[in-house]
């Protein structure tokens, strides 16, 4: 009987409500939606570049002459890439991490605290975590583009 | 047990993701410490930072600890993470299952990598 009933519900048609290509590019994110999203492009972004960051740990610190090659990188470039270019990319991973680890917190704190989970609350930290992580970035990438 | 999703699913007992959902949040307190004490030590050293400064951060063995811990601890942090977006994202099974083999080898590869650079030290 319930098998009969499942066979017949089977040709429902499927309605979903949101389209990547259609909906996405005009669908209005609340602040809150646009940390999330952006924790998971930082987080996918790291993962993607894993290589790229355990090779600068192995080439900074296994020996002074591979740090010369690890600042060279930055400076002459590497593999055909200018320095410039692995500057831009390594600002890349510092704005992913500073944006991972402010939204992590953000996290953690709503994890443990009733408080924080209001709309309000919601909209204020997500203002906090998209205006620090952007601040911390470009006074690092001024650092590291030697502006000061 | 053949049908445990929708109104058939199973609803006693436990641990439906609490296990991963909170292994990624310890994870995460492990590596935000992790980045705190690092930062510490570079913010309070003495004068410019060059490789001596750089590597001796890392040159105590209770550092080398901490630092293999904290690549244990991202290898399931991470996992937990890119098994979400490819769940969210990719429905063929098989695709999914591909990705999901590639995430824990390329994860498994860095981490031998990072531990080898480590105690190499």
């Amino acid at each position: 009987m319930t098998e009969m009933a499942s066979a017949q519900r089977a040709k429902r048609p499927e309605f979903r409500n949101i389209n990547a290509l259609t909906d996405l590019p005009s669908y209005r994110l609340p602040l809150a939606g646009i940390v999330s999203i952006l924790h998971r492009i930082s987080g996918f972004l790291m993962f993607i570049l894993m290589p790229l960051i355990i090779w600068m740990f192995d080439t900074s610190i296994s020996s002074e002459i591979s740090y010369a090659r690890f600042t060279s990188t930055f400076n002459a470039g590497m593999l055909g890439l200018p320095g410039v270019l692995w500057k831009l990319v390594a600002l890349a991973l510092i704005w992913a991490y500073l944006h991972h680890f402010i939204a992590g917190l953000r996290h953690l704190w709503m994890d443990t605290s009733h408080e924080s989970v209001s709309k309000n609350f919601g909209r204020q930290s997500a203002a906090f975590t998209l205006i620090v992580s952007i601040a911390l970035t470009l006074v690092l990438g001024a650092k590291l583009f030697g502006l000061y | 047990m053949s049908v445990n999703y929708g109104s058939k699913r199973i609803v006693v007992g436990a641990h439906y993701g609490t296990r991963d959902w909170l292994s990624q949040r310890i994870t995460a307190v492990l590596m935000a410490v992790f980045t705190v004490l690092l930062l510490a030590q570079i913010i309070f050293s003495k004068g410019p930072i060059g490789y001596d400064q750089w590597a001796g951060i890392f040159s105590p063995q209770w550092m080398k600890v901490l630092t293999f811990a904290v690549i244990v601890g991202m290898l399931q942090h991470v996992w937990v993470g890119m098994r979400d977006i490819w769940m969210d994202y990719i429905k063929p099974a098989g695709l999914r299952l591909a990705l999901q083999v590639f995430t824990i080898i390329w994860l498994i590869a860095c981490a031998g990598w990072g531990i080898q650079v480590l105690w190499r030290l």
